[in-house]
């Protein structure tokens, strides 16, 4: 496993290459080109927006949340990294299939493509929400900003523990894709992203408090969105431990399957 | 020095025959069966106990049947799963052109293409900078280099990956059947670039269905039959017991049918082989003679060639012809002929004989060849007709091509200076 991960290591080149590659063909022979990653997460954030601060205004509590669609944004933002890579990473070896049986290299350089990708647009965001904000007059820079690259990283090992987890499962158990879509619907909406952990009735504080995702839209939004100091660091090395954990566990399964991936795709 | 060590490999390929086409989550949870489901239920075997060693610097041709395990053994030597037991061991770099262009991606350019590729393939990006030109070069793609891949023909994709494949510059080259796809000039460029990795003391392992390529190009053959290892050695040796099995096997194709009788002549393209007849006469043993009395499979353009058959009569005969015909590996006929058509005339035949057809010289260029051997009676019908169940091959150091090569020369004069050995297809 050690060896393997000396090559993952060795194959940083390609990686990167490969990375620039999806997001350069992803983007040729489109007029709108890199926008269009953002269509989808700004057209969520408008309709999320009108929904839940013209038609339904009248039932939300609690108007800490304010401007609404700069605090949606910091949440969609990360989800939108976060689903899109899982949702990939169920397809990727297969419609790699023609490299794992014909070319010798290690097959988690895919998965980790996807995730990266994920995280190239996840930073461009950034930018985006940096301009949004400028726009509703809220200042962009602050102490906090230094936790940004932390929670970014949690993330990032997170979703690649998950990534490498699906991407060789599914190869064997092609459903999981379905499955997965469904799911992260799910996920979404039991993870505050379109309202504060605040809103949270008490007693269903502590289900929520095991989702992981919780932590990190939470980190988000304290660092971007809410002023004053960075109070969640605690949860959120916890989480970057578990998130180690789960990486761990999803290249030990995938090491555990390569052998049968070649045969299986 | 080996460049490879196989050593007892197998290679078993796992069939899920409970799991129809492939598995679902849901069923495999309903049956409680997920850690089941991932065990195989019967098992095939790809490879089954291969042990070689391939020289530094030798060329090794593979050869046999579809699914004999060729290219299984191939993957496994470049690295492409592992063996189910034994080990595989190779010194220095690998490069396989196993599929040529693999993880091309269509949407952008063949200069990107070429340094995603030369790293999947392990150069660095820098060494793939190096010998860019030389890749472009190759590929004779001058400014398509720039389009996105797509926009490609097929030849100018295959080119690409072959120019990458072959400029990773490996210590070990692995081929499977590239040279199949190709155009004549594609094909001509490859060879030229295998001799120049031979040149340089680089191993090549070559699998290939071409059996001339193999005797014209490898230092050894090896011969896989249904996973296991028949032959290894000199290639023309293995070579040649190959072409004999295959004819073997092709025998037990008996046909009682009553086809048209005769050696048919020029006609007869498609013929496919078989023994036909009311076997009042057999043939009882055909066997190609060499110049020096060996008998062979193998000739030399250009050489005699001794066709010894040895007949038996059930009971005695007065209507009696025997006949030959030479035809193609694609069953165009050379050369047909019979005893009648030469004004012999059939007096009596009982019990056992032989006849002999000699050849003084075997002018037909570099192939395959088969042969028909036949008696029948003078109006046709056939007593013993042995289709195409014979095969040669003509070897050659000349690459001329067509069927024929008459003996011929070149004259020059007036202003033309021209050198050369002079030989002038004279074998």
């Amino acid at each position: 496993m050690l060896a393997n991960l000396r090559q993952v290591f060795r194959y940083r080149a390609l990686i990167s290459s490969l990375v620039a590659r999806e997001l350069k063909a992803r983007y040729r022979g489109s007029v709108l080109g890199f926008f269009w990653t953002f269509v989808n997460p700004l057209l969520l954030l408008g309709i999320y927006t009108f929904v839940f601060t013209v038609v339904l205004s009248g039932t939300r509590v609690g108007a800490r949340s304010e401007p609404y669609a700069l605090f949606l944004f910091c949440g969609i933002l990360p989800w939108t990294w976060f689903q899109s890579s899982l949702l990939e990473s169920c397809s990727v070896l297969i419609a790699g299939g023609n490299l794992i049986r014909k070319v010798l290299f290690p097959a988690e350089i895919l998965p980790a493509v996807t995730v990266l990708t994920g995280l190239v647009n996840f930073c461009l965001g950034l930018l985006v929400f940096a301009g949004v904000a400028i726009s509703y007059g809220r200042p962009v820079i602050s102490g906090d900003l230094i936790w940004l690259p932390v929670i970014i990283l949690v993330q990032l090992a997170l979703t690649l523990g998950l990534s490498l987890l699906l991407s060789s499962l599914t190869v064997h158990f092609r459903d999981l894709r379905d499955l997965m879509g469904n799911l992260l619907t799910l996920w979404f909406w039991s993870t505050p992203i379109l309202y504060t952990v605040a809103e949270v009735p008490e007693r269903f504080r502590a289900v929520f408090a095991l989702n992981p995702f919780t932590h990190l839209a939470v980190a988000y939004q304290e660092v971007l969105f809410f002023d004053g100091p960075f109070t969640g660091w605690r949860p959120l090395l916890a989480l970057g431990a578990f998130a180690l954990l789960v990486l761990f566990f999803g290249y030990f399964v995938f090491d555990r399957l390569r052998d049968t991936l070649a045969e299986e795709v | 020095m080996h460049a490879v060590e196989i050593r007892d490999v197998r290679k078993i390929y796992r069939r899920y025959g409970r799991r129809k086409s492939f598995g679902t989550l849901k069923s495999a949870l309903l049956s409680g069966s997920v850690l089941k489901n991932l065990r195989p239920d019967s098992a095939f075997h790809a490879l089954d106990g291969v042990t070689l060693d391939v020289r530094q610097g030798s060329t090794l041709g593979i050869i046999g049947r579809n699914g004999s395990g060729k290219s299984s053994l191939l993957k496994l030597i470049a690295g492409v799963g592992k063996p189910s037991s034994g080990t595989i061991h190779v010194s220095g770099r690998v490069s396989a052109l196993i599929e040529l262009g693999a993880g091309f991606h269509p949407e952008i350019s063949g200069r990107e293409n070429v340094f995603i590729n030369g790293m999947m393939l392990g150069l660095s990006k820098a060494e793939v900078a190096r010998r860019f030109d030389e890749i472009v070069a190759f590929a004779e793609l001058g400014d398509f280099i720039d389009e996105p891949v797509k926009t490609y023909s097929s030849g100018m994709y295959m080119r690409l990956g072959f120019a990458v494949a072959i400029n990773v510059d490996p210590d070990v080259l692995l081929v499977d059947e590239v040279l199949a796809v190709g155009d004549e000039g594609f094909t001509h460029k490859c060879l030229e670039k295998f001799a120049e990795f031979r040149r340089r003391g680089k191993t090549i392992v070559l699998v290939t269905h071409m059996l001339d390529l193999v005797t014209r190009l490898c230092d050894e053959a090896l011969w896989l039959d249904t996973g296991r290892v028949r032959g290894h050695g000199d290639p023309k040796r293995v070579v040649d017991a190959y072409l004999t099995e295959v004819a073997g096997t092709d025998d037990h194709a008996v046909s009682a049918a009553t086809e048209p009788p005769a050696e048919s002549g020029a006609s007869e393209t498609n013929g496919r082989a078989g023994r036909w007849g009311s076997q009042e006469a057999i043939i009882e043993h055909v066997e190609l003679v060499r110049a020096d009395g060996q008998p062979v499979h193998v000739f030399d353009s250009g050489q005699p060639m001794r066709i010894r058959v040895a007949v038996r009569a059930a009971r005695p005969l007065h209507d009696f012809v025997f006949g030959i015909g030479i035809f193609t590996a694609d069953g165009v006929c050379c050369f047909a002929t019979n005893t009648q058509i030469e004004g012999r005339v059939p007096r009596e035949w009982a019990g056992g004989g032989s006849f002999t057809v000699d050849i003084d010289r075997l002018d037909l260029v570099a192939g395959a060849y088969k042969l028909d051997v036949a008696v029948h009676r003078q109006d046709g019908v056939p007593y013993d007709y042995h289709r195409l169940l014979y095969s040669f091959r003509v070897a050659s150091p000349l690459k001329d091509t067509g069927i024929y090569r008459p003996q011929h020369r070149w004259l020059f004069d007036g202003g033309i200076g021209i050198s050369g050995t002079g030989e002038d297809g004279q074998l």
